[in-house]
Order: C-alpha cells, then sequence, then structure tokens
C-alpha cells in the first residue's frame, strides 16, 4: 500500500447523500478478476448524464472527493474503494462514512476525512464556484485546507500510523517475519504438504 | 482448568500473541479455487510478493466448471475467464493445480480430505464458507475473504481473534433411515442460523462418535449455516483410519508421531465450554427444510407451519415470506409437497458413501415422470470410485443423469440451474432464494430421502418407498 502523509489535488464536489457502494459501482462490475479496471464502473449510472459533476471537463484529473452525508453505505463490496482509487481519488471527505466502507477504505489506502457538514458545505461552495481551487488533505497535521478554509479532522492513531507508513495489514504481519520462520522451524515433520518435499 | 478441542489447535498456531491485539495464526493448508482467489493474485503481484509457502497451498477448479462436455471450451465468458485466470495465477506464482478434467479435480472441500491433506489438529483456510468441513478430522478450519486469502499467500497466517466454543452433545442412537443431514439440519432448526454466531462448535457425544468421516464432514460442512465460525469433532480411530494409507497422511515414524499428538486432541474433562446444547439422538427423524434459510426445517413427517405460530415478529415475518417465495401453504403436509428436480452432490453429500445410500433406494427402480435428477460426484475420484462399484449404471437405469464433478446446481453458477418456479429436493446446504437459480425452490434433504423423492415425485422418506415395491 501507498503512504499516506498529505495530498494536494482538485476536487469534486458531490451533492449528494446516501450514495451507496451498489451506486460507487454496481454490482455486475463484480465478476471482474482483478484489482483494477473499475474506473469505468465509478458511478456508472450517474455517469450516462453528460451533466454529472464528474463528466465536466474541469474535473477532469480531481483527485479528492467531497461528498454528502452516509458515503458509502449497502454492500460490504471492497470493489467500491477499489473503484475510486482506480479513477485517481486520493481521498474523500464526508460528514459520515458507513463503517465497512471506511474499514475498507482505510485498508486499501484511500483517506476518508470526516469533517462537520458546515465545512463540507463550504467545500461544495468554494470548489463549485472556482474548479481550479486546491484542497490539501494533511495526514501529518490531520487538516483539510483549501484557501481560507482550515479544518482539523481526527483518525485514530493505528490507522494514521498504517496510512503515513503505507502499512497494509500483509505489511504489518510481514514485521514479525522472525516470529513466523520461528514458527516454521519447530513445526513437526508430520504435518501435511502439498508438494514433494 | 482443561482446555476444549478448538483451543488446544488454537494454541498450538500462536505465532504472535500481544496484548489488545489479535493473535497471529499460523496456517497450515489454503485451499483455493476459482472465485475468491484471482483479486488476491493480483494483490501478490502488485505488491512484488510472491506466495510464501507453496507447499502448504493446493487448488482446484469447482465452482464454474460445467458437469457436462468437460473437454469443450466452456460457453460462459465469464466463467471462462475465472478459470483461465485461475491457471495463470497458478502457473505464474507455482501453485499446485487440479483442474477440470485432471483426475483430483472436485469441489475443494472434498479434494482436500480426500488427498489426506486434511488433518487433526491442523488450522486450515479457504475463500469459502465451507471450510467448517475440514473441521470433521479435528482440524480448525475457517472460511476466510479475499483479502485474507492473499494475507495467507503471502504471509502463512493469518491475524484473528479468538471465537467462543460451544458444544453440541448428541448422544444415543440415530434410528434407521436418519442420516448426518437429517442430524445437522435439525440441530440447525433448534438453535437457528445465528445460534453459532461467535462460536466455534464442538460436536461430541456417542451418536458423533459412531459416526463415519464422511457423515462428520456433512455435520461439519454446514456449521456456517448455523452462524458459527468453524465446526470440530475430536479425532478417533475412525480418522486415523481414513487417513491411513492416503497420498499426503503421513507415513512410517511419522505416522506414528501424528498418531501420538493426535490423540491429545480432545476437550479435557475439566474444560469449560462457554455455551452447551444437548440433542437426544433417538428422537430425530428424517428432516427437510420448507423455507428459504436453512433453519427453516422440519420432520419430514410434519406439516408446513403456520407462520401465526411464531411468537417472535421477525421470525414470523421471515416464514410468511418464505412460504411466499416456495409456493407453499400453511398446514400442508410435506410429504405432499411435488418436485421437478432431484440433486444430488455438492460438498455436504456429494462424496461416495452419499452416493451409495441413494443408489441402494434407486437400485432396480425408476425415478417418477417429469422428475428431472441430477447425480453430481463430489470429485472426479469420487466419480471414478462410483464407477467402478457400477453406481453410474444403477442412476442412469433409474433414469437420473450422471455428471461429472463440481459444485454444480448447488449454486447454479454452471448450467445446471433451476428455471423460475422449478422446485427441487437437493442434498445441498443452502435453501436461500435464487441460490439453485433464479426463483427456484429449494428443499434441503438427505441423500436417502433425495432418492425416495426422486421415485415417488414428492418429498418422501426410504420408509416410504416400500409401497412402491422394486422393479415397478
Ligand atoms: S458444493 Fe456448494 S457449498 Fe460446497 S463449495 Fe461448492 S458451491 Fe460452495
Amino acid at each position: 500500500m501507498e503512504a499516506f502523509t498529505t495530498h494536494t489535488g482538485r476536487a469534486v464536489p458531490l451533492r449528494r447523500s446516501n450514495v451507496d457502494t451498489d451506486q460507487i459501482i454496481p454490482a455486475h462490475w463484480l465478476k471482474k478478476v482483478t484489482r483494477d479496471g473499475f474506473e469505468d464502473g465509478l458511478f456508472e449510472a450517474w455517469r450516462k448524464d453528460p451533466e454529472f459533476v464528474l463528466n465536466r471537463p474541469e474535473r477532469h484529473g480531481a483527485t479528492v472527493l467531497v461528498a454528502g452525508p452516509d458515503f458509502g453505505t449497502g454492500s460490504s463490496r471492497e470493489h467500491a474503494v477499489w473503484a475510486l482509487q482506480n479513477y485517481g481519488f486520493k481521498a474523500v471527505i464526508s460528514s459520515r462514512f458507513a463503517d465497512i466502507f471506511r474499514g475498507n477504505s482505510l485498508k486499501n489506502g484511500l483517506l476518508t476525512v470526516v469533517l462537520d457538514q458546515k465545512t463540507v458545505d463550504a467545500l461544495w461552495e468554494l470548489t463549485e464556484q472556482d474548479p481550479q481551487t486546491e484542497v490539501t488533505v494533511d495526514l501529518v497535521a490531520r487538516e483539510v485546507r483549501a484557501e481560507s478554509i482550515t479544518a482539523p479532522f481526527e483518525l485514530d492513531e493505528n490507522s494514521r500510523w498504517r496510512l503515513l507508513n503505507g502499512l497494509d495489514d500483509i505489511s504489518i504481519t510481514l514485521q514479525n517475519e522472525a516470529d513466523i520462520a520461528a514458527y516454521e522451524a519447530k513445526r513437526p515433520s508430520f504435518k501435511p504438504r502439498t508438494l514433494p518435499v | 482448568m482443561g482446555r476444549t478441542l478448538a483451543e488446544k489447535v488454537w494454541d498450538d498456531h500462536v505465532v504472535r500473541r500481544a496484548e489488545g491485539e489479535p493473535d497471529l495464526l499460523f496456517i497450515d493448508l489454503h485451499l483455493l479455487h476459482e472465485v475468491t482467489s484471482p483479486q488476491a493474485f493480483d494483490g501478490l503481484r502488485k505488491s512484488g510478493r510472491t506466495v510464501r509457502r507453496l507447499d502448504l497451498t493446493i487448488a482446484t477448479e469447482d465452482h464454474n466448471t460445467p458437469t457436462l462436455d468437460i473437454d469443450k471450451p466452456i460457453a460462459d465468458p465469464v466463467s471462462r475467464v475465472q478459470l483461465e485466470t485461475l491457471r495463470k495465477n497458478c502457473a505464474d506464482f507455482g501453485v499446485r493445480l487440479h483442474p477440470l478434467g485432471d483426475v483430483e479435480q472436485g469441489v475443494v472441500h472434498v479434494v482436500g480430505p480426500q488427498l489426506g491433506l486434511t488433518q487433526p489438529g491442523t488450522t486450515v483456510v479457504c475463500g469459502d464458507s465451507h471450510t467448517s468441513t475440514h473441521g470433521a478430522f479435528g482440524a480448525l478450519a475457517f472460511g476466510i475473504g479475499t483479502s485474507q486469502v492473499e494475507h495467507v499467500l503471502a504471509t502463512q497466517t493469518l491475524p484473528m481473534a479468538r471465537p467462543k466454543t460451544m458444544a453440541i452433545t448428541v448422544d444415543g442412537e440415530l434410528p434407521e433411515g436418519v442420516t448426518a443431514k437429517d442430524l445437522i439440519l435439525a440441530i440447525i432448526a433448534k438453535i437457528g442460523t445465528g445460534g453459532g454466531q461467535g462460536y466455534i462448535l464442538e460436536y461430541r457425544g456417542s451418536a458423533i462418535e459412531k459416526l463415519s468421516m464422511e457423515a462428520r464432514m456433512t455435520i461439519c460442512n454446514m456449521s456456517i449455516e448455523a452462524g458459527a465460525r468453524a465446526g470440530m469433532i475430536a479425532p478417533d480411530e475412525t480418522t486415523f483410519e481414513y487417513l491411513k494409507g492416503r497420498p499426503h497422511a503421513p507415513e512410517g515414524a511419522d505416522w506414528d508421531a501424528a498418531v501420538a499428538y493426535w490423540k491429545t486432541l480432545r476437550t479435557d474433562d475439566d474444560a469449560v465450554f462457554d455455551a452447551e446444547v444437548v440433542i437426544d439422538a433417538a428422537e430425530l427423524a428424517p428432516f427437510v427444510t420448507w423455507g428459504t434459510n436453512p433453519g427453516q426445517g422440519a420432520p419430514l413427517s410434519s406439516t408446513v407451519p403456520d407462520p401465526a405460530s411464531y411468537e417472535d415478529a421477525s421470525e414470523r415475518l421471515a416464514a410468511e415470506k418464505a412460504l411466499e417465495y416456495m409456493g407453499l401453504e400453511a398446514g400442508q403436509p410435506l410429504r405432499s409437497i411435488q418436485v421437478d428436480t432431484v440433486f444430488v452432490g455438492s460438498c455436504t453429500n456429494g462424496r461416495i458413501e452419499d452416493l451409495r445410500a441413494a443408489a441402494a433406494l434407486l437400485k432396480d427402480r425408476k425415478i417418477a415422470d417429469g422428475v428431472r435428477m441430477l447425480v453430481v460426484p463430489g470429485s472426479a475420484r469420487v466419480g471414478l470410485q462410483a464407477v467402478s462399484e457400477g453406481l453410474d449404471l444403477v442412476f442412469k437405469e433409474a433414469g437420473a443423469e450422471w455428471r461429472h464433478a463440481g459444485c454444480s446446481m448447488c449454486l447454479g453458477m454452471n448450467p445446471d440451474q433451476l428455471a423460475p418456479g422449478e422446485r427441487s429436493a437437493s442434498t445441498s446446504n443452502r435453501n436461500f432464494e435464487g441460490r439453485q437459480g433464479k426463483g427456484g425452490r429449494t428443499h434441503l434433504v438427505s441423500p436417502p430421502v433425495a432418492a425416495a423423492t426422486a421415485v415417488l415425485g414428492r418429498l418422501a422418506s426410504p420408509a416410504d418407498l416400500s409401497d412402491a415395491p422394486a422393479g415397478v
């Protein structure tokens, strides 16, 4: 997983609440066998509308999604996170995230930032008035900055430490390599093996 | 204080334990199939990792494989891509694979035990909820998600919080004609589909000790349908007997050392379970499901329950919905329910003993007009064994279709599916809405009930066949 310290990029204001994972990535995309290539499935139904904010030329290349409350509800599919990342998003800001989605996002290195709705409203106005506005999501200082807005946010220490160091579950386990090797060395010889030794 | 079987096996696999963190467990055996592994391999590739222990990893193809014309290209593009991806991943990473057409191919939970890879006191994982099957050997066996599959591939370990333990004690004798399937359906109906949540179940008592390994696998297989993380049965002479001489069983001095260890894998007399359920085997009868979850079952001799009889509002609603989906009336005798399809197979009841039990009843009989019966061995080896015993001929002469090994109609990812509104008696493990095909209606049954039902065209027990003489 890539480390996340601080990120600056243009934003997409998504003025919708209760965006569930089915809307983020529809079920028929789940048949794919990779973790990438989901970018075209992101918000697939809405993107049929040329006026949908993601389709606007001034939003191309934006990397911060500023969404309404209760983002990521519904099915637990990890594909929703992959789709956002495949599309290029590095961080999602909302006043409330669904639990499983948030867990999945932090596991995959997509920073989900909780700000109060007033700040989200301010970010929407700002980035709608000037699509070129850059938003900085700073995990070191734990704050979001955009022009005159400076908003602190919370994230539990363990998740923050993992993101700052780019540690996924596997990397964390591999820090215990010595323990694993020691365990392997004392496994009895009668334990089954799938390959001939 | 003494320890339970589950606690002993757990403790023997702790690589690292730290306050406030889940235990890091070592995994002895990792089974893979085509559906839940692609993104895990993809993740490894992305992060430049390899499979840590190829010698503890094995893959087979089962969910998507056709059961007819297996030498022809697979028609469904999605199924084909999943199988091709597994083949490529196994080739790229060096994982042993038994593909369609191979003599060791089959449902992953049939293949592991049959090769002798599933052994007492091991930890077994697979990206599939019915991994609990392997607990029949006294193994600690969990179904896991795709991210965890990747974690095990990369590290051969898994961070896990230890579940609680529940004893399910079954004493006494199972009456004639009552099988392990009836027993587990009765257990689930008793404790509910959420009754085992957060627990590892240990099935014990004299009725369990008398069961064959295959019957024990049927029971542990459906632990997940009671909501449990895993199910286990203490290993004994029956287990050792089953394992001896299998391709991956220990040999010589290793065998003796293994058996000495395996014999220690019993719950201590002074161990305490977090919960306990007691069942009298003598009271059991052939059991079938009438609803759309495996807990909605009843003895075959009874009637479809009246939703109004449930005190709990959510259970009442669930029963109402189930009857509507299933097209059944409250009070209707279960024996009066007519079926279009009978499925014998799956990791619950697709082993040789199951096929023998069904064939014994079909010998010199014909299945009812208008009934389609599919017999799908759990693995290619089971299929070969059945052929060597002439069971395939018995099925074909009775009018059933004898197919190639795989998951088949258990979940209908391949072409073997129910049409909307069609009704089946199925030896599989899930009767969820649409599980066997969109709009299909499933009654879970044992292999003998499946065979008797095929003959009479309605839900029936072997005892009902006495009125329908053989050879008609
Ligand atoms: S036979 Fe059915 S339950 Fe068993 S692994 Fe296959 S699909 Fe799952």
